[in-house]
């Protein structure tokens, strides 16, 4: 697909050839997932990222399908039927944790994804589309975790379902309508109940079909590397298959790894005790909150607490929303040519700082809205702002970076990258096989 | 283009953020800030050891056998347990028998239907009914209990931070009001002061009062500490009945991942750093010059080699 000396598919016995002369599935797997797709020997351990998210999402599609044979979604009986699954279905609490705690790990992994895309410019010219589509990814991953903890109806669930369908409200003149057409109500109900379990089963495919075009738009330019600079030969690369398969496996294993150990020994420690209660709309919990993977944005809508022409809760819901819309401007934000973080000392600092932002907004946003915690939440809001509007608009163009590498093989030649395929595996196609 | 406007926006937030910064911080400055009354009287719960705490641990079957007797005769006169049924005692060691007898002799009847005239009655319980509630409804709930609504209690242990330390804390916590503690914080009507509780003031009266309120059959002596720990161990299982198993399906799937990844990270290293009897090095068949003298021999012979 996307390079010159890509390994072309060739069918390894009769039947193979019959179907690759009508439906060339394999040859599709082929190139975009095996050995006829060449990949930038270089690339570090923050590259598994985007293989265990597309597990992440697996798993949560086949734990969803087997719950949502046993789930109700009737407010009468939706959290009965959950502690059903829990006590009565077959292996039922785990596939309950593993769906819940599943959603988690999806959160981290392509939070890690981004924040790797963040450091090394992986967003940049040629590849702003695949940025965009992977925030749009984001997006829709937002919207359906959202409808997913209403699912359960406790009290969290519906609190946050009323919070966060109220940011709508916000919106001037037609909020409220909008807000009511959202909850299908006045009020959290059971027509809310039943459009987000229609929404919550939808959402995942859609993400599955982005994630398509997500690689799709991936392979044209091929994937970036710790060094930003684009490949130029074949010596630059080694085939997926077997060099980054073998990769994500370890990374795979390590990943099961932890899903395990939080799934069946602290199933309940990133979830929040209220879920466990009826939900009951004369009764308000004394401190919503959502999920964790919410809080640095929930940090942020909340640090807008003084009207200035518009409404505080107008700004803190454009503020929220900003902060993730402002991602799809980032390659034209930031155009420095140099797209890795390891040659840009001073954006690199920056980024640290960005990195320790993103924490205090969390654990902000996790907290009750008290003092001096709110204050401490505008002052990172500040920064996050500042970083991606002011900051490095500005550093992309007074920045003085440090010389690349002429090639991914010399940066690889002088050590610059630890792990690296060894030139007789990997240049199994000679350098001048490139024309 | 885009950076000038994305530094106007940008400025714009970051302006409307410090004026709302700023409002904060004069108000922190200017209003004294007291700590609210829940924070100096609320107690966090105590450090208790459960036999289920652990990677490693398991319910004690006695004990739960011992909460359950605590539950029966102090907890469920007023409090539900509508997602436990009597069959699931099995897992407390009941035999066949024994969970029939507990069914039906149980001190609350099961909602029914008169098969004869269709009007609403009772029956005695059997092992496949959950428990049944003490109250009808909500309304009766809560016009026996001074308009207080005692919670069910089947998934209280996960329902409230601290879990079933919380619990034990709690039943053991009634205590004297502080001299200290403000007027208004003080227990009203038929209320009580307990600081484990989160506003202090709980509604639900001491339930266990004396030593020796239940009699345990296994001889245990049934101190208050100890029939708290047996009823929040008994409620802890309520809420996790599962427990056991997912800890015993965590082990082995962690041994089982455990040795499949040291087998995919071995896999790995052969992969890109592959045992040096299979180097091949560029000068040798792989160099370039070779392999056009190779592909040129190929053709020459009318072999197919690589394109």
């Amino acid at each position: 697909m996307s390079f010159p000396w890509a390994e072309e598919y060739r069918p390894k016995s009769g039947f193979m050839r019959w179907l690759d002369q009508r439906l060339p599935l394999p040859r599709l797997v082929y190139g975009a997932v095996g050995g006829g797709y060449p990949v930038p020997r270089n690339l570090n351990y923050f590259w598994n990222f985007g293989v265990l998210a597309g597990i992440a999402l697996t798993i949560q599609i086949v734990t969803g399908i087997i719950l949502a044979m046993h789930y109700v979604p009737y407010d009468q009986q939706a959290f009965q039927s959950v502690e059903h699954i829990m006590r009565d279905v077959n292996q039922g609490w785990l596939l309950r944790y593993l769906h819940a705690n599943g959603a988690s790990f999806f959160f981290i992994v392509t939070y890690i994804h981004i924040f790797r895309g963040l450091y090394y410019g992986s967003y940049k010219a040629p590849r702003e589309l695949v940025w965009m589509l992977g925030l749009v990814i984001l997006l829709l991953m937002m919207a359906t975790a959202f409808m997913g903890y209403v699912l359960p109806w406790g009290q969290m669930s519906f609190w946050a379902s009323k919070v966060i369908t109220g940011l709508f409200g916000a919106i001037p003149l037609i909020g409220e309508p909008v807000q009511n057409w959202l909850l299908g109500g006045y009020a959290p109900d059971q027509p809310t109940l039943n459009r987000f379990f229609s929404l919550h089963y939808l959402l995942p495919f859609v993400i599955a079909g982005v994630v398509i075009l997500h690689i799709w738009a991936l392979h044209i330019p091929g994937s970036s590397n710790p060094t930003g600079v684009e490949v130029k030969t074949a010596q630059d690369t080694v085939p997926f298959h077997p060099y980054y398969t073998a990769k994500d496996g370890f990374g795979l294993g390590v990943f099961l790894i932890l899903l395990a150990i939080v799934t069946f020994f602290a199933p309940n420690y990133l979830g929040h005790a209220d879920n466990y209660i009826p939900a009951n709309p004369l009764s308000t919990p004394s401190h919503i909150v959502p999920e964790w993977y919410f809080w640095p944005f929930y940090a942020i809508l909340r640090a807008f607490t003084v009207d200035f022409i518009l409404p505080a809760k107008l700004w803190g819901v454009l503020a929220m929303f900003g902060a993730i819309i402002l991602l799809f401007f980032l390659p034209w934000l930031d155009p420095s040519p140099v797209r890795s973080g390891n040659y840009r000392p001073r954006f690199r600092q920056f980024f640290w700082i960005l990195m320790l932002d993103i924490v205090v907004l969390g654990w902000c946003g996790g907290l009750p809205a008290e003092e001096p915690w709110v204050m401490v939440s505008q002052i990172a809001t500040i920064y996050y702002f500042a970083h991606f509007l002011i900051i490095l608009p500005i550093l992309s163009w007074t920045e003085r970076t440090e010389p690349l590498p002429n090639s991914i093989s010399e940066s690889v030649l002088h050590g610059e990258a630890a792990e690296s395929a060894p030139a007789d595996l990997a240049g199994l196609r000679p350098a001048g096989a490139a024309e | 283009m885009v950076r000038l406007l994305g530094i106007l926006i940008g400025l714009g937030f970051v302006l409307v953020a410090a004026w709302s910064l700023a409002w904060g911080v004069a108000a922190y400055v200017s209003e004294p800030h007291e700590e609210t009354v829940e924070h100096r009287f609320h107690q966090e719960p105590r450090d208790i050891a459960f036999s289920f705490d652990g990677p490693f641990g398991k319910y004690d079957r006695p004990q739960l056998q011992r909460g359950f007797q605590v539950f029966k005769e102090v907890c469920a006169s007023c409090h539900g347990l509508s997602f436990v049924a009597f069959r699931d005692l099995h897992d407390l060691g009941y035999g066949e028998e024994e969970v029939k007898a507990i069914a039906d002799q149980w001190q609350i009847e099961v909602p029914a239907v008169d098969s004869k005239t269709g009007e609403a009655s009772t029956r005695k319980a059997l092992p496949a009914d959950r428990f049944p509630s003490p109250y009808p409804n909500e309304v009766a709930a809560r016009a026996a209990n001074r308009n207080a609504l005692p919670p069910d209690l089947s998934l209280i242990t996960k329902a409230r931070h601290g879990g079933a330390p919380y619990i034990a804390s709690l039943l053991t916590g009634y205590r004297n009001p502080p001299a200290d503690l403000p007027a208004d914080s003080r227990p009203g009507e038929g209320l009580h002061y307990n600081p484990w509780f989160a506003n202090l003031n709980i509604a639900m009266p001491p339930p266990l009062t004396a030593d020796g309120q239940v009699s345990y059959a296994d001889g245990t002596n049934p101190t208050r500490e100890q029939m708290a720990k047996d009823v929040s161990a008994f409620l802890a299982w309520t809420a996790e009945p599962k427990l056991e198993n997912r800890k015993a399906a965590g082990l082995a799937t962690l041994a089982f991942l455990l040795f499949a990844t040291i087998l995919a990270y071995m896999a790995y290293q052969n992969i890109w750093h592959g045992g040096a009897s299979r180097r091949v090095r560029q000068t040798g068949v792989l160099d370039p010059d070779n392999m056009a003298k190779r592909d040129e021999a190929s053709r020459e012979a009318g072999i197919a080699g690589n394109p």
